[in-house]
C-alpha cells in the first residue's frame, strides 16, 4: 500500500479500502429546504469537523478520543456545538430577499483554548468564538448564587471564589460582524497565512479584511464593468495561497483563473498569472462556456498546484504552468450528451466542489446519484462511491460503483438515465491528516473512514 | 436510380452519426436549438450573468407604498387575496405580500 511504510503520509485514494463510518441527519422523505447541508469543512487539526446549513444554523462535531472502555466509538464525531449563524434578512431599499443560507465556513488556526470560525451567507460574514466552560465559580462576592446581584453595600466580609467544576457547556459567541460591503452575493471566503488577514468575494469584487477591523475593508480586485450591458464574465471562487500571504487566486464563470500579487500593486485588476486551457474552435458549442465555469478553486496543501472543478472534470494545475492543466480528471463524462435535459432542469449550473487530501495524493469530488470520485494522483486510478443509507452497517465496506454510458448495461451497473439528479453531491471535505472523509448528500452528512484507521 | 438514392440516404446517415459519436455536445446543442428556437446566441452572455446577479428580487417598492397608503388615508389598503402568490395590475405590493421569512426557530436535524 502506498505510503504505509513512511511516517505522516497516508496512502491515496485507491489503495483503500473506504468503511461507512457514520450519518447525521434525518431519514425523511420529504426533506426541509432549511435542512439542505450547504457547506461542510474540516479544521486544521481535523478534530472538529463544522457544516453549515440553507436555515442558516451551523453544526460542529468533534472527534471523540480514544477510550479503552469504549474502543469502538475511538474516533467517531460526535455533536459539539450548534447555533444559528444568520438570519433571513430584506432589504427592503433594493427590494432584496437575503437568505440565511450559509455559504461558506473556513476555520481559523488555533491560537489558544477557544476556537474561531468564520461563517458567510449571501451578503454578511461572521466571526464566531466556540469557547468551552467546564468550571464556575461559586462563593462571589457581588453575586447570588442564581446570578442576582448583590447590593456591594451589604457585603461586610470578603471571601475568595471557588472554582468547582461543571457539566461541559460549549459556547457559540459571534465576535466580529463584517458587513455592507458586497453588493452581489458571497462565494467564498479564505483566511490568509498571516491568520491576520481575509478575503471575501462576490461576483464582481474581491474585498480584503483585517480579522479584527469591521468597518473597513480593501477592495483588491474589482470587475464590474462601467457598462453592465457589456458584463461577460463573473468571479466564482476565489482562495489565498497556502504558504504565501501575498498571493490569491479566483476562477471565472468563462473556466479561467487568475493569480494576483498583492504586493505588485493594491488593486489586482492586472493579474500576476493568467490559467486557460487552449480550446479547440471546432469542438465549441452552445454549452461550452457554461460547462467550462470553474465552480471551484482550491491550492494543494504543499502550494506547488492548484485544483479547479468545472461541470464535467476536475484539473490539476501547476502554477508555474498558465498553458494548460498537468492533470484533468473526468468525473462524469457520460453526462456530455445529457447537456440538453441538464440546461432545462438547471442541473448545469450546478456547483461542485473538490478537495485534496492530506498530502496532496489524491482529489475527491461529488457528482449525481449520491456518487462522489476518488482520484489517486500516484496510481492514476480512479473510483466512485456512493453515500446511501443502504450501505449504513458499522464499518460496512464501501462496493464501487459504476455507470453505464450506453449500450448493453452489465450487472450492478447504474445506467445514465435511472441517475438521480436531485442527490446531487456538491460538498465533500477530507481530514487534513488521515483518510475520513465527510460528505454532504442533501440532508445527510456521511463519514467514511480507511480500513486500516 | 433505385440504387443511388438509398447510397445518398446512408451517407447522410452516416455523417449525421460521425457527428453524434464525435460530438455528442452537438447532438444536444442541436436537441436545444430545435426545443428553443429564438434561444439567444451569446449563451453565456450578459443576459444569462446579469439573472444570476439579480438573485433574490423581490418586488417591493416603499415608495409606491407610502405613496398608495397616503392617498388611500383612512382606507385600507387591497391586500391580495390569501390564495393569490402573485402581485399583478393596480395591486401594490405590501410588506404581508412579501413572503414570510422567519428564522429557524427549530435545532438543525443534524445535531439530533
Amino acid at each position: 500500500m502506498a505510503g504505509a511504510g513512511g511516517g505522516g503520509c497516508p496512502a491515496g485514494g485507491n489503495d483503500l479500502q473506504w468503511c461507512f463510518s457514520q450519518v447525521k441527519g434525518a431519514v425523511d422523505e420529504d426533506v426541509a429546504e432549511a435542512d439542505v447541508i450547504s457547506t461542510v469543512e474540516f479544521s486544521h487539526s481535523g478534530d472538529l469537523l463544522a457544516t453549515g446549513d440553507k436555515g442558516g444554523r451551523v453544526v460542529i462535531f468533534q472527534r471523540e478520543q480514544e477510550n479503552k472502555s469504549r474502543p469502538h466509538s475511538r474516533g467517531e464525531y460526535n455533536v459539539y456545538s450548534t447555533f444559528q449563524s444568520h438570519e433571513p434578512e430584506f432589504d427592503y431599499l433594493k427590494s432584496l430577499e437575503i437568505e440565511e443560507k450559509i455559504n461558506k465556513i473556513r476555520w481559523l488556526p488555533r491560537q489558544s483554548a477557544a476556537r474561531f470560525l468564520l461563517s458567510t451567507n449571501d451578503k454578511t460574514i461572521k466571526l464566531w468564538k466556540i469557547s468551552e466552560r467546564d468550571k464556575r465559580a461559586e462563593g462571589c462576592n457581588l453575586q447570588d448564587e442564581d446570578g442576582r446581584l448583590r447590593d456591594p453595600s451589604s457585603v461586610t466580609a470578603l471571601r475568595v471564589p471557588i472554582l468547582k467544576p461543571m457539566d461541559l457547556m460549549v459556547e457559540a459567541n459571534p465576535r466580529r460582524i463584517f458587513a455592507n460591503a458586497h453588493t452581489y452575493h458571497i462565494n467564498s471566503i479564505s483566511v490568509n497565512s498571516d491568520h491576520e488577514t481575509y478575503l471575501s468575494a462576490d461576483d464582481l469584487r474581491i474585498n480584503l479584511w483585517h480579522l479584527e477591523i469591521t468597518d473597513r475593508s480593501f477592495n483588491i480586485v474589482d470587475i464590474k464593468p462601467a457598462n453592465m450591458e457589456e458584463l461577460t464574465e463573473v468571479i466564482t471562487a476565489a482562495e489565498f495561497h497556502p504558504h504565501q500571504c501575498n498571493v490569491l487566486v479566483y476562477s471565472s464563470s468563462k473556466g479561467t483563473i487568475r493569480l494576483c500579487d498583492m504586493r505588485s500593486s493594491a488593486l489586482c485588476d492586472r493579474h500576476s498569472k493568467f490559467f486557460e486551457e487552449p480550446e479547440d474552435p471546432s469542438s465549441r458549442s452552445f454549452f461550452s462556456e457554461i460547462i467550462s465555469s470553474v465552480s471551484d478553486v482550491k491550492f494543494s496543501h504543499s502550494g506547488r498546484y492548484m485544483m479547479t472543478r468545472d461541470y464535467l472534470s476536475v484539473k490539476v494545475w501547476d502554477l508555474n504552468m498558465e498553458s494548460r492543466p498537468v492533470e484533468t480528471h473526468q468525473v462524469h463524462e457520460y453526462l456530455r450528451s445529457k447537456l440538453c435535459s441538464l440546461y432545462e432542469n438547471d442541473c448545469i449550473f450546478d456547483k461542485f466542489e473538490c478537495c485534496w487530501n492530506g498530502c496532496d495524493s489524491a482529489i475527491m469530488t461529488g457528482s449525481y446519484n449520491n456518487f462522489f470520485r476518488m482520484f489517486d494522483r500516484t496510481t492514476w486510478r480512479d473510483v466512485t462511491l456512493e453515500a446511501s443509507r443502504e450501505n449504513s452497517k458499522p464499518r460496512a465496506s464501501l462496493k464501487p460503483r459504476r455507470v453505464c454510458a450506453g449500450g448493453k448495461r452489465k450487472k450492478d451497473e447504474v445506467s445514465v438515465d435511472s441517475l438521480d439528479f436531485s442527490k446531487k453531491i456538491l460538498h465533500t471535505a477530507w481530514h487534513p491528516a488521515e483518510n475520513i472523509i465527510a460528505v454532504a448528500a442533501t440532508n445527510n452528512l456521511y463519514i467514511f473512514q480507511d480500513k486500516a484507521n | 436510380m433505385s440504387a443511388e438514392v438509398p447510397e445518398a440516404a446512408s451517407a447522410e446517415e452516416q455523417k449525421e452519426m460521425e457527428d453524434k459519436v464525435t460530438s455528442p455536445e452537438k447532438a444536444e446543442e442541436a436537441k436545444l436549438k430545435a426545443r428553443y428556437p429564438h434561444l439567444g446566441q451569446k449563451p453565456g452572455g450578459s443576459d444569462f450573468l446579469r439573472k444570476r446577479l439579480q438573485k433574490g428580487q423581490k418586488y417591493f417598492d416603499s415608495g409606491d407604498y407610502n405613496m398608495a397608503k397616503a392617498k388611500m388615508k383612512n382606507k385600507q389598503l387591497p391586500t391580495a387575496a390569501p390564495d393569490k402568490t402573485e402581485v399583478t395590475g393596480d395591486h401594490i405590493p405590501t410588506p404581508q405580500d412579501l413572503p414570510q421569512r422567519k428564522p429557524s426557530l427549530v435545532t438543525s436535524k443534524l445535531a439530533g
